[in-house]
Order: structure tokens, then sequence, then C-alpha cells
């Protein structure tokens, strides 16, 4: 029993688990069900998720920490993505990087000290015609800079 | 009633589009205005979206970029009256859609819906072709429809360009009791967009290429595994497939056949790698992204070890115009072994980007400067990457190249998904070649050496190159690193790596501090 989650996350992880236990292949979503209420995987369920897959430990271990989605440690109430891509680049997401970090704070991977936002680095969104692009929470935006991201945040985060 | 159309493409939205459909609808409320309000997929035109368009006796006349700002104004100029006089004085007008040069230039049979149809309108689908290409593979044995397939000459669009009939005949032809339909959406390359565009904009053509593999080669399960990074195409598909499987077009007996195909969408969760076929494989299956020795090929032993068919997220979508046409229909288009269409994707620093569709055999420079107007920057173009980060740069020179497999192998380049990144001359080219290493660094699934180890070393050594250090000697150990990269990695992360870097090198030494000549080989 982890003690950071409420009894209502245990009973969503238990359920999520009981729902992807005979899928085939079901450790991907499952993970993914149980990132998406929680905020992300708490290793302390990684047992319980074993034993229901018929997985060592190390294997649901190896997969959170395989793919750059999944998180085993809470994170920001929101989440800001910044596209490293090359069409991007070819559109100064470089500098756009280094004025967000320096406006909000944070390098890759940090949260704003209010805990409000996490910066995250992310390779394409998919949205090239219209770079540098952005995906705030889960909305991308596109034609981007320092100024309209911070407004979108004041916008999407304190509104 | 007026039909108002405002895209729900995410481009489109990652602009604006919702507030503008949002404004018009309170507009027109305001107004007493009555339209309906159309949620369309893109036409593909980035520098003018939102596109709004309204429904005219002659057609779908266009305004755009309209911001919600701009709506008032549009409504003062009475444009959902779209023919008169008023409406086309004002400054946002562009006239009938259809018309708009770089839409009638293009050939666009796989996007022949997109931008047209409401995307999660099966009764849209239906009447603009949908399921023809199903209803006709129906009537045929799974030899026919895969022969087919293989006589339209379509070849994978994920950037392999294996041809796809073969593909599908190497399943055809395995015994087993389960197979699989299995969608490569983990549309990773930088530069490109054309899957999510098919997956948001006309989610329907997707499932019906997918069912139509399914009845061809027995195969009555199917996945999409779709990036983690697309929730709007999550959204559509998964409701798509709801709708499918209601009308009798998936499940069980579909259209009374007999035939049976479930489709599902696993979702990805952000590893590049997992682009590669056989690392899908493994994800789909619940693991690391491990890419797989081959042989076995997955049209043998696939998912879960059953034979699979592994197609991108085009070629699945192509199938139902073959089906609904004739291979020899699609196959009349194109150029040499590059037949039928290729949606190419216009990005970076160009001045129009969006979604281009076009027989095989246009050049660069016709895309560069034709369709996409030059650089953003106003600036000249200096370096072009096709086929996203994997691919080659090119210089000037080579942009007269016609885009088709095999004239792209012969300048050491690859067409790939057929993404399009610009850029001006302010790029930095050693920045570029060591950025490529320091990809594949990140995203390396780690299983073999030269990609493992490779990639990090190659960082290191463009930073010495970049510092002028040991020019000679750390040139040819760039060259000896990539060579080795090239040729004995497990997959094409590894593979290909040295594709952008010693293009790079190669057509911009200046970048690298040296002379032609010390960076010759």
């Amino acid at each position: 029993m982890d003690n950071t989650l409420s009894h209502e996350q245990h009973a969503q992880i238990q359920a999520h688990i009981q729902a992807h236990q005979h899928v085939p292949g079901g450790l991907m979503p499952l993970l993914h069900a149980i990132q998406d209420d929680i905020g992300y995987v708490p290793e302390t369920v990684y047992p319980e998720i074993a034993k229901a897959l018929a997985l060592s430990v190390a294997e649901v271990h190896g997969v959170v920490s395989f793919y750059h989605h999944f998180r085993s440690h809470p994170i920001g109430k929101h989440v800001l993505q910044v596209c490293r891509a090359e069409s991007c680049q070819s559109m100064g997401s470089a500098k756009l990087e280094a004025e967000l970090k320096a406006k909000l704070g944070v390098d890759y991977h940090q949260t704003t000290a209010d805990g409000n936002l996490t910066l995250l680095p992310v390779y394409c969104l998919g949205n090239c015609g219209c770079s540098p692009a952005v995906m705030l929470d889960d909305e991308v935006y596109g034609r981007m800079s320092a100024d309209k991201v911070t407004a979108l945040i004041s916008e999407v985060c304190h509104g | 009633m007026v039909k108002v159309y405002v895209p729900i493409d995410s481009t489109a939205l990652s602009l604006g589009a919702e507030r503008t459909a949002k404004k018009i609808v309170q507009e027109a409320q305001a107004r007493g205005v009555e339209i309906t309000l159309v949620r369309n997929g893109s036409r593909g035109l980035f520098w003018l979206e939102p596109l709004v368009e309204v429904e005219t006796a002659q057609g779908r006349v266009a305004f755009g970029p309209v911001q919600p700002s701009d709506v008032a104004g549009l409504f003062n100029a009475e444009f959902t009256n779209a023919l008169a006089d008023k409406a086309k004085a004002h400054p946002l007008y562009l006239g009938l859609t259809d018309e708009l040069a770089w839409l009638k230039k293009q050939q666009r049979l796989t996007f022949a819906r997109v931008g047209i149809t409401d995307p999660l309108s099966l009764e849209d689908y239906l009447a603009h072709d949908g399921y023809q290409g199903l209803k006709n593979a129906l009537a045929m044995s799974g030899a026919d429809i895969v022969k087919a397939v293989t006589d339209s000459g379509l070849r994978g669009r994920g950037g392999a360009a294996f041809p796809t009939g073969i593909k599908w005949n190497t399943v055809l032809n395995a015994p087993a009791e389960q197979k699989y339909v299995v969608c490569n959406a983990d549309e990773g390359d930088s530069g490109t967009y054309s899957d999510r565009m098919i997956m948001e904009d006309d989610p329907f053509v997707l499932i019906e290429g997918m069912t139509i593999a399914g009845i061809a080669v027995g195969a009555t399960q199917g996945y999409i595994y779709l990036r983690s990074e697309y929730p709007h195409a999550l959204k559509t598909l998964n409701e798509a497939i709801r709708k499918a499987n209601l009308a009798g077009y998936l499940g069980e007996n579909i259209q009374g056949s007999g035939h049976t195909f479930h489709l599902e969408v696993r979702r990805a969760a952000g590893a590049y790698v997992c682009g590669e076929e056989t690392s899908l494989l493994e994800s789909l299956e619940g693991k690391r992204g491990l890419v797989r020795f081959k042989p076995p090929l997955p049209a043998i032993e696939g998912l879960f070890g059953k034979p699979t068919i592994v197609n991108n997220v085009i070629s699945l979508a192509t199938v139902p115009i073959i089906l609904d046409k004739g291979a020899q229909y699609y196959a009349d288009y194109g150029m040499g072994r590059s037949r039928g269409t290729l949606p190419i994707q216009l990005a970076g620093n160009l001045k129009q980007t969006g979604l281009v569709e076009l027989a095989f055999g246009a050049t660069l420079r016709e895309l560069l400067y034709d369709y996409g107007g030059g650089a953003a920057s106003g600036r000249p173009i200096r370096a072009v990457q096709v086929g996203g980060p994997l691919g080659a740069y090119l210089p000037e020179s080579q942009f007269d190249t016609p885009l088709d497999y095999e004239a792209f192998t012969k300048i050491w380049a690859v067409l790939g998904h057929g993404g399009i990144v610009a850029f001006d001359d302010t790029v930095d080219m050693a920045k570029m070649a060591r950025y490529a290493f320091e990809f594949c660094a990140v995203e390396s699934c780690g299983k073999c050496t030269p990609c493992r180890i490779g990639s990090t070393r190659g960082v290191e050594v463009m930073d010495k190159i970049v510092l002028g250090k040991n020019h000679p000697q750390n040139v040819q150990l760039l060259r000896d690193l990539s060579d080795t990269m090239l040729n004995g990695s497990l997959c094409a992360l590894g593979g290909m790596t040295p594709y952008p870097v010693l293009s790079a090198l190669n057509h911009f030494p200046e970048d690298f501090g040296l002379s032609n000549k010390e960076a010759a080989a």
C-alpha cells in the first residue's frame, strides 16, 4: 500500500489491472490507463501489475523506463512539451527552448516551483507545417514564440 | 441553411480553428443568420488555416486565414452569401476552393476526401465513394485482392518502399489459425504528418483499407499502433471504429459476407524506434521496443508469433481506391518503379507549407518553390532534409531530383515517408549532423552496439571536429564510425543515421570548418 496514493486512486489502479489482466499485450494499455488517471505509474504498484500479468517486477520496470511517455514519479499539474525535431529547428525552436527555460526558470524534465507546470522535450508533434510547435496538455499550438507560449500558459494554467 | 466549414484537423486547431468556429456560431446566433457548421478535415493549405469555407451553388468558397477577430467582419460582408460581390470584396476571400492553384494541380487519390468530408460522418464517407473498394473486395478471392494490390505497384509508404502486394502474399500463403493486420501509425519522422491527417480527417479510409487487408489474407484482428503524441487522432479513430462496428463494417459477418475483422487502437508511448516494424510488434506485445532479428519476417512470424501484415497508414489508406478503381488506374500514375501518387508534406522554413499529393516524378524544386513559395524567412533555401531525421540533407544542386524512390537512391538519399523539411541559409549543418547522432543516442533501443555506442561516439567526434581538433584524424574517424553504423546496425535507426551526417559533411564541409579536400573520404 502506497501512502501517497488515495484510496480512490488505489481503487482506480485495481480496476485497470483487472480490466487489462487478460488482454493480449495488455501491459502498455494498462500503463496508459494508470498514467491517464494518476498522472504517473507509481513504482509501488509494479508488484501488483507484475503479479496480475504474470511478469517479473523487473519486466514492468523495464517497460515503464523504456518509453519516454511513461513516468514513475508525479509531475506538475500541466505539461508543456516543446518540439525539438528538425522542422521546428528550421524555424528557430532552439531559441524558443532557451527563452522558455529562462522564463519558466526550469530545465527539461523539471517542474516550476509552484508545482503547476512541467517542461518536457518532445520529438515531433506532427505539426511540422506550422513550426515551431508546442503541446500544452493535450492541445498542439503552431508558429509559437516565447511570448505566445507564456500567454498560453497564463490562460490555460492560471485562467 | 448554408453550410459553413471550419476544419477540426490538429494543424488548423493549432492555429486557433476552435475559437474561430465558436465565434462563427456565436456571431450567427447574435445576428439571426442560419448556418450549419460542419467540422471538416484540412484541405492541407496550412498558411491559410484556419480556412473557412462556405457552400454555394458553384461549389465551396474559401476565406482564410480566419482568426476570431475576423469573424464579425465576415458577417458584415455577408460571407455566407459567398457568390455576392460584397463577400468577394472581403480581404480574406480566396474564391472557389477547388480552383485554388495549389489544390487544382494536385492528384489526390489517397487524400481524395480529406478536407471535403466530415471525418466522422459515415454517410459523408459513403456519399464520396467510401466502401466501394470493400464492396469489390468482398466479391473477390483473397488471392485476387492481393494480386490487385501487387499489380497497382503500391510500395510501402512508411519509408522502406517494399512492394505491399508481395508482403501480403507472404501472409496469405503462411498457414496459421490466427493472422494479424497491424497498422504502423507511429509517424515519428520530423516533417511528416500525412498519417495524422488521414487518421483525423478521413479515418474510415484507413479502417476500410485494413478491413480489405484482413479479408485478403485471412486475418481477423487488426491493431492500429498510434503514437501517443496524437490525442486527436486517437479520439477520431476510436469514434470511427465504433461507428463502423455499429454499421456492420467491422466485427462479425461484415456486410453479410461471413468475414470477420476486429479493429483496435493501441497507443505507443513516445519511442521513435517503435516505428521500426519488429520493435513495434514487441511494443504491441507489451514489451520494451527492442528490435528483433530478421528473419523470421513478420509476415511469417509477427505479432504473438503469428503471420502479420505490418503496413504504414498511407499504404493501407491507399488500398480502397485501388480496389475501387482498379490496379491499372493507380499504376497509371507515377514514374519508373514508383507507381501511383505520394502524399508529400511540406514543412519547416517554407512560406506555404501543407499537403501536396502528386504522382511520383515532380522535382524537389517544383515543390519547394512552386508549391512552397520559397523560404518563410525570405532568405535563400540552403538545405533540404527529405524522409525524416534519417534522411539525407540535399543542397541546391540536387533540387532537380525527381521524387522517385530510385532517383533518390542514386544520389544516396531517401524519399522515406515523403516529408520535406526546408532550411534557409542561417542553418549550421555541422550542428544538424551532431543533432542526428544525439537523436540516435536518445532513441536507440540499445540492442545492437553500432547504434547504441556509435551514436554517442558520433556526438563526441562531432564536438571535436567543430572545435577544430585533429581534423584529418577525426574526419577519418567520423567516416569509419559511419561505415560501421551503416553496415553493422540491426535496423534503420543506427543504419541510416549516417545519411544526414555524411550528406551534411559532403555537401556543406565549410560548416565543419573544412575545405572540400579535407572533408573528402
